[in-house]
């Protein structure tokens, strides 16, 4: 029997133009956004052979606004608006851990009402986030009424916030020295009923989603993403903790009032789609006992913001702080050099490290995995750009 | 702290120490070592976050890696930075890419942003900004935004 060699050879002597077929010819390359309905205003190009991903390569930037550049030419007040743009869903989160840094430079004490107050917004921007999030999970695994429940429920904290805050989303309401304003009142009760309501509502979710069959075969042992991997590509938030690392800002390095909460952090041991789909969820259970802990031991009455001066500053120096946010650690390496305005901000945010993990977990996965895993990784693109 | 002082002598200066933040500036040409010396002996087992700032008076770009611990408890909430400067002229320093995995984006985002040539990182390329930027690093300080 001839093989394929010789009869390549035999060919080639009847001068027929056979070519034979490379490695390269069976990749076929696949640009994923930055139109694409999911991904957000992010790029990534996937090589499948068949059906499996060989190679990927993340390309963000599509939003870029150099936000580290613009905190440079206005006055530490003046940057809060356009700093909680990069994630307008938690914008409470990422002017928090800027407060905390602003406050430790020019050495502001914060009114015990206004760690509260501020504490608490950062709860429910949290679950008026990952109920997004989930929401575009649902979607992306074609499960049509898990995007329409959140996306229904997340309005519950957007109307509680918007009675805190005065705007639905974007709050500014999380400054250096306290917050913007006092809670209204009747606000208490409203909050505690709607809890009450949204945690009989996750118990739904959990029948509906998590313990569908479909989604578990989906999302079960997909790509897997190991404890000692998770540490050494530094990843951050609930993909961190779904893979068996119990890292929590709030625990680790209490800032504010955390140390008083009694709340514990959760986290899973197989790292893979399922627990890091479920972590967040987790979360979100989690963070309904906060603020119910936050209403009940908040101080009744008491200033909720230091006064400040016209254009606060410190002497020259440089502080790195951080809090948890929606998609984990959020840091603000700051320099100040003496003047009302930064000398250099740095913002280090979850997203941006998740997304080291996208290649090394995609490769080796179906393409139909794709959103499953994409997803799962807590990524927001925006926030990533800065 | 005292250990690495003793077992790097010269090449390191400890900035600062405050409570839960040390920072030290080494040698460009020890960072690889104090590093690896960081992660296997000390316990801080990713980078958070890498970044530079830009010092004209001085001629100088520093680069400032932020280094935590998830495995040792004790660690949890410290951050150690760690620093190394070079001329704004001529930004080039040793890449910590093989001791820490976390810095590949990060140092990438430094490259084009601050201009420093990381040495040894397989790809100093563009990452956010547009392909077809043609102006200096924006991060420099000698770079305007427009009108301001």
């Amino acid at each position: 029997m001839t093989s394929l060699e010789d009869k390549f050879e035999e060919s080639k002597k009847l001068g027929l133009q056979i070519v034979r077929e490379s490695e390269e010819d069976r990749l076929m390359t696949l640009s994923v956004g930055p139109q694409h309905p999911g991904s957000g205003h992010f790029r990534f190009t996937v090589k499948v052979d068949g059906d499996y991903i060989v190679y990927c390569d993340p390309d963000p930037g599509y939003v870029h606004r150099g936000e580290e550049k613009m905190c440079e030419y206005r006055n530490v007040i003046q940057n809060i608006p356009h700093l909680e743009r990069p994630v307008i869903h938690d914008s409470s989160n990422i002017t928090y851990s800027y407060s905390l840094a602003i406050e430790e430079l020019a050495g502001i004490e914060v009114p015990r009402r206004g760690q509260y107050i501020r504490a608490l917004a950062s709860e429910l921007n949290r679950q008026v986030y990952t109920l997004y999030w989930l929401a575009i999970y649902g979607i992306f695994l074609g499960h049509s009424t898990m995007f329409m429940w959140p996306t229904g429920d997340r309005e519950l904290f957007i109307d509680l916030l918007e009675v805190l805050t005065g705007a639905r989303v974007t709050h500014a309401f999380n400054i250096p020295g306290g917050v913007r304003n006092d809670i209204p009142d009747g606000f208490k009760e409203r909050c505690l009923r709607q809890m009450r309501y949204f945690q009989k509502r996750l118990k739904e979710y959990e029948d509906i989603f998590y313990n569908m069959p479909l989604f578990r075969q989906r999302t079960e042992g997909v790509a897997v993403l190991s404890k000692e991997d998770a540490v050494k590509l530094g990843v951050a938030g609930s993909v961190l903790r779904a893979s068996g690392v119990p890292y929590d800002i709030r625990k680790a390095e209490p800032y504010d009032i955390y140390n008083e909460i009694d709340f514990k952090v959760q986290y899973m041991k197989t790292g893979d789609c399922f627990a890091r789909s479920y972590v967040p969820f987790l979360d979100m259970q989690e963070s309904c006992h906060i603020i119910e802990q936050l209403l009940d031991k908040m101080p009744q009455s008491g200033e909720v913001r230091a006064k400040l001066q016209p254009n606060p500053k410190g002497p020259p120096g440089e502080t790195y702080r951080r809090v948890e946010s929606g998609r984990g650690a959020l840091g603000y390496y700051i320099v100040s050099d003496g003047t009302p305005k930064p000398y250099r901000v740095k913002i280090s945010v979850g997203s941006f490290r998740n997304m080291l993990a996208l290649p090394y977990l995609l490769v080796g996965q179906k393409l139909g995995d794709m959103p499953a895993v994409y997803w799962s990784l807590n990524y927001w693109p925006v926030e990533a750009d800065r | 702290m005292e250990e690495i002082k003793k077992k790097f002598g010269e090449s390191i200066k400890v900035v600062f120490i405050k409570p839960l933040r040390i920072k030290i500036q080494v040698e460009p040409r020890a960072i690889v070592e104090v590093a690896t010396f960081l992660r296997d002996s000390m316990g801080f087992d990713h980078a958070e976050s890498a970044g530079g700032t830009d010092y004209p008076k001085e001629n100088q770009i520093e680069v400032i890696y932020h280094l935590g611990s998830y495995t040792r408890e004790d660690l949890a909430a410290h951050i150690l930075s760690l620093t190394a400067r070079t001329s704004r002229d001529d930004a080039r320093l040793p890449t910590l890419i093989n001791v820490y995995k976390s810095v590949e984006y990060h140092e990438r985002e430094t490259f084009e942003m601050l201009g420093v040539y990381f040495e040894g990182h397989p790809r100093n390329e563009r990452f956010l900004l547009p392909e077809d930027w043609a102006d200096i690093p924006p991060l420099r300080k000698d770079f305007r935004i427009k009108g301001r």
